[in-house]
């Protein structure tokens, strides 16, 4: 027997796979941890003249404004409060900790540290939004910069770092849209949005929310939207055709530029959803394609942090001809100094408040920085490169197919199907996801309709290794071959997460059962009131 | 092409020239060109992109980021008296502490399983927000509060299937037009004014306005000018009465001394949670809640995130999910309630964590020192030869209108005098607010002492002489 431990850790000279388990801490929900009187922090009390002077102001408060129960929140020490929080954490999965290739769309990259730790310095954390310019001039000189950075990226003349994430910029672009008909008296006629339906939920979603009628082009076999599908849906109502390149798919609509040309022919605008453009940096461009607007998320492709779900932004572009209805302000640079520009009268206003989320526009300064010309071109040629290579990873796993235009290459992600193994072995692609984070990584499916069978969307970003996509196609292959063998471990997954399955949805589904919070859950189950 | 200078970047792995060669080899293509073969060569960008050349080392980064940080200055180095939204309150370590740890900063759409802490700790955040404001339904954090205002409307617009809302006119220029632009157009809005004297909003005017088309009745309390409404309970009940819903914008950071508004009678609470733990962060750090009874119209007209808790395979196991998706616009698309994507989950956490740490008695006895302090200030500003403060006639919370018509300077003179003595003047309410002459608004919280309001009092006397 050998003494070399590294002998058991592999089979055939290849790595096993990890006997992983995530932390499960069991936690109790944070009421539950209450202890009546304990105290987290303290606030400071006031000091003597202002208690002599104002200390009797809360009797001033009219009495049926006044709160005379306290509210019941937890009573915690600090130390608890910070322990809770902490194996909360642990019971996360998040990018720092897993090969976070297989959230598809999400563009789950590496979060350089230094820019997290740049963005909580005082000079950022503790500026007030409403600050005279003299004294912001370095944040306007940032937000600045990262404009004419994506300008050139894009081709684009203009940006707003002021929405908040990727929907609310497709929001401030459908609202840019409708002003630019409205200032030329067609905002009536124009009611009607063309989107596709591999185009992000929110290009539709926006679009209604903006009073659209929205109409759905969709797919044929090559994956791409029909250009006669595209040439029968355009008319003298279409305000715009919003539509993601490449879509989810990976597939890239080499005619994308008649597509635009069809659209501006029949008097209509064009947004470019760019979520996924990690892959396009420095290869293709808005300008070029012909688009009027675009976006770009800054938590995906420009490396700041998802948070769970945001903070983000989602920086968006226009043409020239579209600066005017930017929302206010924007910023203006006038030899060294820079100012805010808030005098615009033909702006569809705000869409966030204040400047958006600066410390988001901050990192992905910082990125850029880090990078330059050829680090962003070396970022989309490794992100298409990590794809196709685990592409064919993963194809050569039995059950799994890469729908559409086959043989194609993808650019940075490809919505996969497992229909084959699903049927053959009576699992869903949901099992098989949960299956997999058994393994200590994740996937998701893909938004709905679910319109590929049994789907999985990887995007293998620059930030993984080869040896990340080995692993991480090893994974998917054990799951696969546990799939057909022993169906109920794949059913009944996860196991080693820190929870296991909802056992009844109508929790989650039954307006009887439904708890959003621990007060309705009380009332509800735990028999009180 | 040029020839490439191999530099290997620490961010991508795979930028090792060796390991490319075998990648490429695997998927059997001469060169990585080959993969964008989709891309028509029209399309093609035939240049470098034109941009600075890259700070390759994490030193000269960190020293040229830090750089452009330091012409700024920041409320550590000022004295800061803005809010208006954004408010400076005391960060506790913890809440930074959590909200820097990578599983929650790097997390994004993991499933309820692998990513149990997120789902519990967003559930904990609408529970504890749900305690602070008496109602069973808190949303995972929109956008902003503006958002959640305007959400809030258009909630209450599909509730009642009415198509006006009256709005208090004493909401920010900036958040009427935010909610203006998300409204239309559907829904119509219709200011209703405010006394001048007191800042309230003018019953009468309320009363004339309704009818049976009004969806809403959208007021804040604490109002944006920090006037607490007095008649709160008489406006909602006279919204009812016309069958319309009831919709209050709160800061939450008042809750502690305030009764929550479901108790004079809002239907729909919103607001803003930057102050429960977040830092200014120039505006970033703004996150918005929405907050219903636990009815199923209220329920279903959510285009937010809700989680729910409910029983695993494993007894006495919590676990948790998504409430009712099938309203988003995940499931449905153009058929859900508005839209729903990434928002603000991690400074929803925070607040969480925020409210753990302060429990019922901090959030009173912080209450109450912000109530003591602003009027504390208001009284030492108020005691300046020509100076109203307050110049509103009622009651109010953290911040509050200063008036300068009787000393001759205009507010931006006077906020120039300030900043050349370190200070940031009220925020300046003259083409917000014309009626209000020349006004600002100050804001006053726990982290301003006896000492700093003593000496914004003392600079105010030198600008004003």
């Amino acid at each position: 027997m050998s003494d070399d431990i590294r002998q058991a850790r592999q089979t055939e000279g290849r790595p096993n796979l990890r006997r992983f388990h995530q932390a499960r801490w069991d936690e109790p929900v944070i009421f539950e941890l209450s202890t009546p009187g304990a105290r987290g922090i303290l606030p400071a009390p006031v000091e003597e003249g202002i208690a002599a002077a104002a200390g009797g102001v809360l009797a001033m408060l009219p009495d049926a404004l006044r709160r005379r129960v306290p509210p019941k929140l937890p009573e915690m020490s600090q130390v608890h409060v910070l322990r809770h929080y902490m194996r909360l954490s642990q019971e996360v999965l998040g990018a720092d900790l897993n090969i976070d290739v297989g959230q598809g769309t999400c563009t789950m990259k590496y979060n350089p540290k230094v820019n997290d730790q740049l963005a909580r310095l005082p000079g950022l954390s503790e500026l007030h939004p409403l600050q005279e310019e003299s004294t912001i001039q370095g944040i306007l000189e940032i937000y600045h910069q990262l404009e004419q950075f994506l300008k050139e990226i894009s081709g684009l003349d203009r940006f707003t770092f002021q929405p908040g994430a990727g929907s609310q910029a497709i929001f401030t672009c459908t609202l840019m849209i409708r002003a630019y008909h409205a200032s030329r008296g067609e905002s009536d006629q124009r009611d009607e949005v063309i989107t596709t339906l591999l185009s992000h939920p929110s290009d539709a979603a926006c679009a209604r929310t903006a009073g659209y009628k929205v109409i759905t082009l969709y797919p044929e076999s090559s994956g791409l939207p029909a250009m006669d599908a595209l040439k029968a849906a355009v008319s003298e109502r279409t305000a715009a055709l919003l539509i993601t390149n490449p879509e989810d798919t990976g597939i890239f609509n080499p005619r994308i530029s008649q597509f635009v040309k069809i659209v501006h022919d029949a008097g209509g605008l064009c947004f470019y959803d760019q979520a996924n453009a990690n892959g396009l940096l420095g290869i293709t461009r808005a300008r070029e394609a012909g688009f009027d607007l675009c976006h770009f998320n800054l938590h995906k492709t420009f490396s700041a942090p998802h948070g769970c779900g945001g903070p983000g932004t989602g920086a968006a572009g226009c043409t020239s001809t579209l600066e005017r209805f930017l929302p206010a302000p924007t910023v203006e640079r006038h030899g060294d100094d820079y100012t805010l520009d808030y005098d615009r009268p033909d702006s569809i206003g705000k869409v966030r408040s204040f400047h958006g989320v600066a410390s988001a526009v901050l990192k992905a300064y910082a990125w850029v920085m880090s990078l330059g010309a050829g680090g962003l071109r070396e970022v989309a040629e490794t992100a298409v490169l990590n794809n196709n290579y685990l592409l064919k990873k993963v194809l050569d796993i039995s059950g799994v197919s890469a729908p559409y235009a086959e043989g194609a290459r993808r650019i940075e992600q490809v919505r996969y199907s497992w229909e084959k193994l699903c049927e053959e072995a009576g699992v869903s692609s949901e099992d098989l996801g949960l299956r997999a984070a058994d393994f200590g990584v994740h996937y998701w499916t893909s938004h709905h309709p679910f319109i590929v069978p049994e789907p999985m969307t990887l995007e293998p970003t620059e930030s993984y290794s080869q040896d990340d996509l080995d692993e991480y196609a090893a994974i998917l292959a054990h799951v696969a071959e546990e799939a057909r063998s022993q169906p109920g471990v794949v059913k009944n997954a996860p196991h080693n997460s820190p929870v296991h399955r909802v056992a009844d949805e109508r929790y989650l589904d039954d307006p009887e059962m439904w708890a959003i919070t621990w007060r309705a859950y009380l009332r509800k189950h735990g028999g009180e009131r | 092409m040029t020839k490439k200078k191999q530099v290997v970047y620490p961010y991508i792995p795979n930028s090792v020239p060796s390991v490319r060669r075998q990648m490429l080899a695997e998927i059997g293509v001469p060169d990585v060109d080959s993969l964008f073969e989709a891309i028509p060569e029209a399309l093609r960008l035939d240049r470098r992109l034109n941009l600075p050349e890259p700070l390759l080392s994490e030193q000269a980064l960190r020293a040229h980021v830090e750089g452009l940080l330091a012409r700024n200055a920041s409320s550590k180095q000022r004295l800061n008296f803005r809010g208006a939204g954004c408010y400076q309150h005391y960060v506790p370590a913890v809440c930074d502490e959590i909200n820097s740890r990578g599983e929650f900063l790097t997390a994004y759409a993991g499933e309820p399983y692998e990513d149990h802490g997120r789902f519990q700790a967003l559930f904990e955040y609408a529970s504890m927000m749900g305690e602070l404001l008496e109602m069973e339904v808190v949303n995972v954090p929109n956008y902003d509060g503006f958002q959640a205002a305007a959400t809030s409307i258009l909630m209450a617009s599909r509730i009642t299937g009415r198509q006006e809302v009256l709005v208090s006119a004493s909401v920010s220029g900036d958040k009427l037009a935010m909610i203006r632009s998300y409204c239309e157009p559907s829904v119509s809005l219709r200011g209703v004014s405010l006394s001048t004297k007191n800042g309230q909003l003018d019953v009468a005017a309320l009363g004339q306005a309704l009818s049976d088309k009004t969806a809403a009745v959208y007021f804040e309390n604490p109002s944006y000018l920090g006037v607490i409404e007095e008649q709160a309970q008489t406006i909602a009940s006279l919204g009812h009465e016309s069958g319309a819903i009831c919709v209050v914008g709160t800061d939450p950071i008042s809750l502690g001394v305030m009764t929550p508004p479901v108790n004079y009678g809002a239907d729909i609470v919103c607001g803003d949670i930057q102050p429960l733990g977040m830092h200014m962060q120039f505006g970033g750090g703004q996150a918005g809640f929405i907050a219903t009874r636990d009815e199923e119209e209220y329920v279903m007209q959510y285009p937010s995130r809700l989680f729910g808790i409910a029983p695993t395979m494993v007894p006495g196991e919590y676990g948790f999910g998504d409430v009712a998706y099938e309203r988003t616009s995940f499931a449905v698309r153009e058929q859900g309630k508005e839209w729903v994507g990434t928002a603000t989950a991690l400074w929803g956490i925070t607040a969480g964590v925020y409210l753990a740490l302060m429990g019922p008695q901090g959030m009173e006895e912080l209450g109450e020192a912000i109530l003591q302090r602003s009027h504390y200030a208001a009284m030492r500003i108020g005691a300046i030869r020509g100076v109203r403060s307050p110049a509103l006639d009622s009651p109010f919370f953290q911040e509050f209108v200063v008036n300068f018509d009787g000393t001759g300077k205009s507010v931006a003179e006077v906020n120039e005098g300030l900043l050349e003595r370190g200070i940031f003047g009220g925020v300046d309410l003259t083409s917000e607010f014309p009626d209000l002459g020349q006004s600002a608004l100050y804001c006053v919280t726990e982290v301003h002492t006896q000492a700093e309001i003593d000496h914004l009092a003392t600079a105010l006397e030198e600008v004003l002489q």
